[in-house]
């Protein structure tokens, strides 16, 4: 099966702008009707509703952004009651607040089919077994992966994170053809395989990976796929606009946004001017049909650029690139998003600590690992023993794996020993090579 | 007569050169280590000294920002000998005192076994009573 639903995927571009506006309109009247925030956001940019007369005139609407949510945490941007609601996602937030996510019956519906094409457009279809290896559960990779592979009548194999030779055994029995994890989950993997004697290419039927939630790059899909001989294709997506929604095509060519869904922008993240396409800058994604959570003009704060001419597969929507950073200092480990914000935050609830610290990021063998270092604060009680140091370190690590969700190293350091900058403070340190 | 040993404690990572920083500043105040030991876990560890002057140590160290803190040991005199140590700790076991942690030195005047001891007051009693002989605090200025 070629596509999954041929009407949209190759609607010429003309019909897919006007079912955008049409679209819009409805939204902006929807939010700003329904919506507290959304209305007096745009009363403060003096932008009514019948101020949208094109599509270009998005662009007169208020942008939103990360902290919106974070200020009213936790549903407060919602729209509808409870009673609309089917799901929850949480994510973790900026200082400590994690991003809620609320979903309607619809609202999954068109999640599950944002991924269901995007599948289809690799080539998976229902003759294939796909092991979904994102953890399942308040993240949204796991339930993404695996409702839009069922929605397209894939198998799918639920088999979350962890428990690797485990893993490497379910994809050799149940003939597993294809696998949703992370870029470095799937290096992991392939290393796993490799010391289990286990060869993808001859032990094995799988032969696609659809990775993401993490940044990786050409040369790593190079990696990948040379030395396992799977197919990888990127998937891109954020649990406010829903979780992963978005992948590559057989072509290898960018990510379809498909446009009855959302609608792209790529912006100076100065200025917030619109840039055109081949042009690096910030994307902004409006959702046109979400229900529960609205995101309208979302500066997501990734970094790409636009294509939009036809794609080599047929398919008419518009492509973004490759994400190639953050125009924040956003960390993305083992596919968990950690701002240094949050890690200050864990650790000024920590008494025994002093305000400077270190964030050093590395990847073992194909993990990511964050170290955090930390000074004790000067001229403090301290025991003399080893065990309360200890504790103290182990209480450290619990505390930011609390409000991470990912699991840290934890060096305490003497006072006045790290580096001090003036100015902004530069207090991360990326290892990794991508 | 006061039995107790002030001792310092410093916090240090392990890192390349911190000891020698720590030793430098004392020196610069002209104290002097009798002795010393450096205790260890996974990326860092407690230095613990017995200077001659501990209150200028700890004053020192702390106004150079370490984590510094003092703890009250006691110093049991060994013969310097054979069995010198065996005589020690059996007498400590059958006081049934449990040692936190032990270092010790030999010299001037006796060797000398340094123990931290939950229960300090208990542990000079036991000693004294069973014929130890302890360092008094004035043997070390």
């Amino acid at each position: 099966m070629k596509y999954l639903d041929p009407r949209i995927e190759e609607m010429p571009r003309t019909e897919i702008e006007a079912l955008q506006f049409k679209l819009l309109k409805t939204l902006v009247y929807r939010l700003y009707s329904f919506s507290d925030f959304y209305r007096s956001r745009m009363k403060e940019h003096n932008v009514h509703p019948d101020d949208i007369r094109s599509l270009d005139d998005i662009v007169k609407l208020p942008f939103m952004y990360k902290k919106d949510l974070r200020d009213n945490y936790p549903d407060g941007m919602f729209i509808g009651g409870q009673e609309d609601l089917v799901r929850y996602h949480v994510s973790s937030g900026t200082t400590g607040k994690p991003t809620v996510v609320g979903y309607t019956h619809r609202d999954l519906e068109n999640w599950a089919i944002s991924v269901a094409r995007g599948l289809t457009s690799i080539g998976l279809g229902r003759r294939d077994v796909l092991q979904v290896s994102y953890g399942y559960g308040l993240f949204t990779g796991g339930l993404g992966l695996h409702y839009g592979a069922e929605r397209m009548g894939a198998t799918v194999v639920p088999a979350s994170v962890g428990n690797t030779e485990r893993q490497i055994e379910l994809i050799q029995d149940l003939r597993v053809t294809a696998i949703a994890c992370t870029p470095s989950y799937m290096l992991h993997l392939s290393e796993v395989a490799e010391k289990m004697g286990v060869s993808f290419e001859r032990d094995t039927r799988l032969r696609t990976a659809v990775l993401g939630a993490e940044p990786w790059s050409e040369k790593m899909r190079a990696r990948i796929e040379g030395s396992t001989g799977i197919k990888a294709y990127d998937i891109y997506g954020t649990s406010e606009l829903s979780g992963p929604l978005f992948t590559e095509c057989s072509e290898q060519n960018g990510i379809h946004i498909w446009g009855d869904l959302a609608y792209v922008e790529v912006i100076d993240p100065e200025t917030g001017e619109r840039l055109g396409p081949g042009e690096k800058g910030e994307l902004v994604i409006t959702m046109l049909q979400k229900e529960a959570l609205p995101m309208m003009r979302y500066r997501i704060g990734d970094i790409t650029s636009f294509e939009d001419s036809v794609c080599g597969c047929g398919r008419s929507h518009v492509r973004i690139s490759r994400i190639q950073g953050r125009v924040d200092d956003m960390l993305i480990i083992r596919g968990i998003n950690v701002f240094p914000s949050q890690i200050e935050h864990a650790l000024m609830s920590v008494p025994e600590l002093g305000e400077h610290f270190q964030i050093v990021v590395d990847r073992k063998g194909a993990l990511d690992t964050m170290l955090v270092r930390v000074e004790l604060k000067s001229a403090q009680l301290f025991s003399d023993k080893l065990d309360d140091l200890i504790r103290l370190k182990n209480k450290v690590a619990h505390q930011l794996r609390n409000n991470l969700n990912v699991a840290v190293d934890v060096e305490l350091v003497s006072p006045e020993t790290l580096t001090r900058f003036e100015g902004k403070a530069k207090r991360v340190i990326d290892r990794r090579v991508l | 007569m006061t039995y107790t040993i002030t001792q310092i404690s410093i916090f240090a990572e392990n890192r390349p050169g911190r000891l020698a920083a720590i030793a430098e500043a004392l020196e610069s105040e002209n104290i002097n280590i009798l002795a010393f030991s450096i205790a260890e876990a996974s990326g860092f560890g407690v230095i613990r000294a017995l200077v001659d002057d501990p209150e200028r140590a700890f004053k020192k160290l702390s106004s150079l920002g370490y984590v510094v803190s003092t703890t009250e040991v006691i110093g049991i005199k060994m013969h310097d000998r054979p069995g010198g140590l065996r005589e020690i700790s059996r007498m400590l076991g059958d006081a049934g005192i449990n040692i936190e942690y032990a270092y010790a030195y030999t010299g001037r005047p006796n060797a000398v076994l340094i123990i931290r001891v939950d229960h300090v007051d208990e542990a000079i009693n036991a000693i004294l009573s069973k014929g130890g002989q302890l360092i008094q605090r004035t043997e070390l200025a």
